[in-house]
């Protein structure tokens, strides 16, 4: 535990891990919270049993909370306002035949 | 007060009543920790298990009820079985802690966990194969719950037993104390006899290889050097317990015991 390099370094708390879980089969991982664990094999069983005692899945995905790389919020309007008025980016000009549902 | 109940158990009941006990008194251990382990995360982990094993309890208990004859449910058998009926394993009915007054051994917890949910582990998959269609069908879904238990209790030991030096020195004193208990998991006798001639389920003795080389190497990997042979033979299964089952049952009976029937 405060063997743990990573866990040393932090002042021995351990690390924060990111967990993702997917519901069922054919959908996406969901990010759906955070939790301290000391090593990878250890956050995977932890999420486990912190994210999936209620059935909430059938797989997980843990990553390093400091390895995820995050626009910063302070560019918001300069990534993200820029598209606000580009409409013609959506397929939404097509006529479609009847035949064509659900797209 | 309600008065205790006396049973008649036979050997068939007799062998499902060990199991039932054990998973029943190490689930109350568990549940010990609630709120009270060392993170918050492996909190809920022991809690998760604990209910784990109670459901397995309930399950062998309400059939040791059914095949014991005097129509007692799980409650009853539970909650107004004096301490010489109960036939848990010693090794269950250990305080989590290694001095007493203390609150809880991390280390001697997951050890704990490790020797008995292997121990398990062996047996349930033998159970599936059980000519007690009853049983089989419960070792089928507790095979499971127990595959998990001893695969973090596992990591554990070898995290800690191959940790730091303190966390090193904690789990050789838990190794210490637990694995007198363990011989206690292999003694066969005539319900064991009894078992294997029907089908029942395995003679215990027949456990030990496998579960000694799944101990063995997990505790090398731990870094922990394995005992020599117990002297010593627990023999709580019979019904002749430590010191220490009688103030947990205090605990788990004086409610029920007090208010017969109480819900909320």
């Amino acid at each position: 535990m405060s063997g743990n390099p990573d866990a040393a370094a932090a002042g021995g708390e351990w690390p924060l891990w990111e967990v993702f879980v997917r519901s069922k089969a054919g959908l996406d991982h969901k990010h759906c919270g955070s939790l301290h664990a000391p090593d990878a094999k250890a956050a995977v069983q932890l999420a486990r049993e912190v994210y999936t005692r209620r059935q909430e899945g059938t797989s997980i995905w843990v990553v390093r909370s400091d390895q995820i790389v995050a626009s910063d919020p302070g560019d918001k309007d300069m990534y993200f306002d820029p598209m606000a008025d580009k409409v013609y980016r959506h397929p939404t000009f097509y006529e479609l035949p009847d035949a064509v549902n659900h797209m | 007060m309600v008065a205790s109940i006396a049973l008649k158990p036979d050997a068939h009941t007799r062998y499902v009543l060990r199991l039932a006990d054990t998973c029943l008194v190490w689930s109350h251990r568990l549940s010990e920790w609630c709120g009270h382990a060392p993170v918050l995360e492996e909190d809920i982990a022991l809690a998760n298990q604990a209910l784990d094993l109670l459901g397995q309890a309930r399950a062998l208990l309400t059939h040791a009820g059914r095949l014991e004859g005097q129509g007692f449910d799980e409650d009853q058998l539970a909650y107004l079985r004096d301490e010489r009926d109960y036939l848990n394993v010693t090794l269950a009915e250990l305080p989590n802690a290694l001095v007493a007054g203390a609150r809880g051994d991390f280390a001697l917890t997951v050890l704990r966990n490790f020797f008995l949910s292997a121990w398990m582990l062996a047996l349930w998959r033998a159970l599936e194969r059980s000519s007690d269609a009853e049983l089989a069908a419960i070792a089928g879904k507790a095979a499971k719950e127990s595959r998990y238990h001893r695969e973090h209790a596992a990591d554990w030991v070898v995290r800690l037993g191959d940790g730091t030096d303190e966390s090193h020195r904690r789990m050789s004193a838990a190794l210490d104390r637990l694995w007198p208990c363990t011989s206690e998991l292999f003694d066969a006798d005539e319900v064991d006899a009894a078992a294997a001639a029907t089908g029942l389920g395995p003679a215990w003795d027949a456990l030990r290889e496998g579960w000694l080389a799944d101990v063995q190497a997990v505790l090398a990997e731990a870094t922990l050097p394995l005992p020599p042979a117990p002297a010593w033979r627990g023999d709580a299964k019979r019904g002749r317990h430590s010191e220490h089952l009688g103030p947990l049952l205090a605990v788990m009976q004086v409610l029920p015991r007090s208010y017969p029937g109480g819900v909320w």
